[in-house]
């Protein structure tokens, strides 16, 4: 099957979801759904779609506009690739976990949440990944202080 | 009508303004000396001995021995943190060929008398580091390689790194450069040598070396 048959069929697939926006050219399609949606989606996604490869998931911060979590999932025999978004809202730092489809998404999940602090329901074990686990506040948040004391060593 | 071209003024820079060099400063007046370079005992008994006349002699012979030892053999710790370990293991290779100058890259911190602190350390590195420097018998010292080691370098700003790792442990020489080639390095364990050799001799640790980033 080719590439564009596999769009146009995840295309079709998608659009009778309520909230599910499509755009993107080529073969990058980029899906944008609400949040209770996500994890839905992205099991629609590697079911009918095939996108059996999780390549990565991080996030994105907006300020006063609140997170979006941004995964990117692959079709490697048809050259499909997905960009999977959803935007948390403002305040708003849960979001549904990937884990229970696609195993790669632990770690992914557990550095989104050592960076953001966006806590994923039904992820099995979400704890700091990279930083030192008594770290204080979330780095990569643009909120965070870059030199906030962090004793005995700054 | 002229047209004048701009003049551009640019004020001499005033270093004494600079906060991150004021904030070394005083962090260099309050460092705490962790590790004891000079045993008390030992001590007691060379002030003992140089009392007795003629004894200055033997003390400063003595002095003199023990130095040239000390500095004949330094064993660094063999210790890398980032791509400064890459020129570090280069100058310990046989090109640069360190051993001439009696240092053998020793795999023990409690074999050994320096340790070469190559690369960005990190927050979380940081307790291990503390650790390893411990571990090392007295005496020892320690060298600081690389502008990330020295101040933090490029990474400075950032929220995960130590800013200099003369936070942690009290460093001798500084090695700048980015990262410094083993040329570099060989010139900064000559230095320490030289420190070495009139360590005994003024009574107490000579001063590091001035700080270039």
């Amino acid at each position: 099957m080719s590439a564009e048959m596999n769009i146009a069929r995840a295309r079709m697939l998608l659009e009778g979801i309520p909230g599910v926006t499509l755009s993107g050219e080529g073969p990058i399609l980029t899906v944008e759904t609400p949040v209770d949606q996500f994890a839905v989606v992205g099991a629609m996604l590697k079911e009918k779609v095939g996108c059996l490869f999780f390549a990565f998931l991080t996030a994105i911060d907006h300020k006063e506009a609140g997170l979006e979590v941004v995964a990117r999932l692959d079709n490697l025999d048809s050259r499909v690739c997905v960009m999977l978004r959803t935007k948390l809202g403002a305040g708003n730092t849960r979001c549904p976990s990937l884990f229970a489809i696609y195993r790669g998404a632990n770690w992914m999940e557990r550095e989104a949440f050592d960076m953001f602090g966006i806590v994923f329901d039904g992820h099995p074990d979400l704890r700091r990944m990279l930083l030192p686990e008594d770290w204080v506040g979330h780095p990569l948040l643009k909120s965070y202080a870059v030199d906030t004391p962090y004793p005995p060593y700054r | 009508m002229e047209i004048k071209p701009p003049k551009c003024t640019i004020p001499p820079a005033n270093w004494e303004e600079f906060k991150d060099l004021q904030e070394w400063k005083q962090l260099h007046k309050t460092r705490p000396e962790t590790g004891d370079k000079f045993s008390p005992l030992f001590e007691s008994v060379t002030e003992g001995i140089h009392s007795f006349p003629g004894g200055f002699v033997v003390t400063t012979v003595a002095d003199n021995f023990l130095n040239w030892a000390r500095k004949s053999a330094v064993w660094p710790v063999s210790f890398g943190l980032a791509c400064c370990a890459i020129e570090m293991m280069a100058t310990f290779a046989s090109r640069f060929d360190v051993e001439r100058l009696g240092m053998v890259p020793w795999a023990s911190p409690r074999h050994s008398d320096l340790m070469i602190v190559s690369g960005t350390v990190t927050i979380k590195m940081a307790p291990m580091l503390e650790r390893i420097y411990e571990q090392m018998p007295d005496p020892k010292w320690a060298l600081s390689m690389g502008s990330c080691a020295n101040s933090g370098g490029p990474f400075r700003h950032g929220y995960h790194v130590v800013k200099g790792v003369d936070r942690i442990i009290p460093v001798d020489v500084y090695v700048p450069g980015c990262p410094p080639p083993p040329e570099s390095l060989l010139n900064g364990l000559l230095l320490l040598q030289e420190q070495i050799a009139h360590f005994h001799k003024t009574g107490r640790k000579a001063e590091p070396t001035p700080k270039v980033d």
